[in-house]
């Protein structure tokens, strides 16, 4: 079982603290707001990734179980 | 060709039979004077659905007389999933533009905790979309009839059907019509009509279930869907009106009559609205796999040459003429051919028209019709609008002159990147049916596209817009 990222694109308002926390998955547009650069977190990442989720002001970023098949 | 005219709304509604390539859809001189079919199937062709429209009384007497009595606690009697069966084996999906299969919907929805809520979408956020109006006002008892079915199979302690709010006679016809039949005790839970603000949004199925639910009529991040967890968090079945409709046929007829109409992969028949340089726009129903052209030709042909076909409503996608004359309508066929079926709206577009301007006015329309929740959504697609816009009126530069400058031939690779950086990121699908649009606008029109980035304007954005949006006309288009 892998862990997977996904953005809840109503909570998050485009503090950007997660693509400070995990740049190599996380990178912002134009605007801001996160994009995913991969769905599923490679394994020595997940500690940075459960740092970014917990920092995210808006309990936007979440990580789940799974393949990731929800958008 | 046998035709029946009727109204909906403000526009005129035309209601045809077309009996496509099939010999089946002959029917004999005998069967012809029988008029009206009473308790028969409405043929194996078209007319079904609209079959009842003109020539009986109204209201539920001329309802019941056209197609029979419903046949709710008949079919429920022994076993109440029964109609749930015959919906999965007539191969019915949904009409509301997802195509997803009925049957399939109703047993998840049956088989989930609890009490179950069901909730017919009649709402038609579409502006080029009349089908459902038209249900709505001359066969409410149809859908009624499916919202009871439907009710009875999954075990629905509550039923509602939604509308837009704003049609006031709507409203209160629905609401005559629901009385007529508590009258007559017909329904086997209390069906609820609620308006829905007016808003492109409002119609999404999560929108609706947080509306019912006390909130905004905005979508909602998912999961749980909403059959999983919908209305007071119990499995909510949400079905389109006209889903419905073919569901009360379905449960009277079988599902077998209602594969002798259409393609075995996509069987049955379906409603579409057809608009733009036809002479007789309106709503008809086809078989399914009706080619797109024989659509227009239902639609009494085109009024002047075509270039182009946008099939699918504003979350749907352009198709030159050429390409959509033959494309079969079905969710497969137009996926093949780069569009989508949706919810089965044509509109033809003559070669006098600029479908650069054309996409523009509508993408800015979509900008504007966002719920305003999702960054990606709120920023990106009036970004789009604006780059759309810029290539369709100023011709690809962006200097306020709109000659020239170093910005001249970049609107293409900005309205490209901007459908990259917005499809797929919102909570619901807003974002990207307008990103599907911009794409194949950029697929089905390279030529123009590049003559408005390098040479400006073409003539054609000087013609009044084609495509209908609501508000029109307070909007100033900007034509420079």
């Amino acid at each position: 079982m892998s862990l997977t990222l996904r953005v809840n694109p109503i909570a998050c308002v485009g503090h950007g603290m997660c693509a400070e926390l995990l740049p190599e998955v996380i990178e912002l547009d134009r605007w801001g707001y996160p994009i995913l650069t991969a769905r599923t977190v490679p394994r020595p990442l997940v500690d940075h990734a459960k740092r970014a989720v917990r920092a995210c002001p808006t309990l936007a970023l979440l990580l789940e179980q799974g393949t990731g098949k929800h958008r | 060709m046998a035709g029946r005219r009727g109204r909906a709304g403000e526009h005129p509604v035309t209601t045809m039979a077309l009996v496509p390539r099939s010999p089946r859809g002959a029917r004999s001189p005998a069967a012809q004077n029988l008029a009206p079919a009473r308790f028969r199937p409405p043929g194996p062709g078209v007319p079904r659905l609209l079959a009842g429209i003109g020539g009986l009384p109204p209201g539920l007497e001329g309802h019941q007389l056209r197609y029979g009595p419903m046949p709710v606690r008949g079919l429920a009697r022994g076993r109440p999933g029964r109609l749930i069966d015959l919906a999965e084996a007539s191969g019915l999906t949904g009409r509301g533009g997802a195509g997803f299969p009925t049957g399939r919907k109703m047993r998840s929805v049956a088989a989930g905790p609890g009490s179950k809520v069901v909730v017919a979408n009649g709402a038609e956020g579409e502006p080029a979309s009349r089908k459902d109006r038209l249900l709505l006002t001359r066969l409410p008892h149809l859908v009624l009839d499916g919202i009871a079915l439907a009710a009875e199979a999954v075990g629905a302690s509550e039923a509602y059907l939604c509308v837009h709010g704003s049609q006031d006679s709507l409203l209160h016809s629905l609401d005559r019509a629901v009385l007529e039949r508590q009258a007559a005790d017909l329904d086997p839970v209390r069906i609820e009509v609620v308006g829905l603000p007016h808003r492109y949004v409002s119609s999404e199925q999560s929108s609706i279930v947080q509306f019912l639910n006390g909130g905004p009529a905005v979508p909602t991040f998912s999961p749980p869907r909403p059959h999983e967890r919908g209305v007071n968090g119990n499995p909510t079945l949400v079905h389109n009106v006209e889903t419905l409709a073919h569901l009360a046929l379905i449960a009277r007829f079988g599902d077998r009559w209602f594969r002798r109409a259409g393609l075995p992969s996509a069987p049955g028949t379906t409603l579409v609205t057809v608009s733009g340089a036809v002479r007789n726009p309106g709503v008809y129903e086809i078989e399914l796999g009706t080619s797109a052209g024989q659509v227009v030709a239902l639609a009494d042909g085109p009024t002047e040459p075509l270039q182009a076909l946008l099939i699918g409503g504003y979350f749907g996608a352009w198709l030159p003429v050429s390409a959509a004359w033959p494309v079969p309508m079905t969710h497969a066929g137009l996926k093949a051919a780069g569009g989508a079926l949706g919810a089965g709206i044509v509109i033809a577009l003559p070669a006098s028209c600029c479908p650069i301007a054309e996409t523009a006015r509508v993408i800015r329309y979509l900008a504007e019709e966002t719920a305003g929740q999702c960054g990606p959504c709120v920023f990106g697609l009036p970004a789009l609008a604006d780059a759309l816009a810029q290539l369709a009126f100023s011709g690809g530069a962006s200097g306020s002159d709109g000659s020239s400058g170093p910005d001249r031939g970049r609107s293409l690779a900005e309205i490209a990147a901007l459908i990259r950086v917005v499809e797929g990121r919102g909570a619901c699908r807003h974002p990207d049916g307008a990103t599907q649009l911009a794409r194949s606008m950029l697929r089905a029109f390279p030529a123009d596209a590049l003559r408005h980035e390098r040479q400006g304007p073409c003539h054609g954005v000087a013609r009044p817009p084609l495509l209908p949006l609501p508000g029109d006309e307070e909007r100033d288009w900007d034509f420079r």
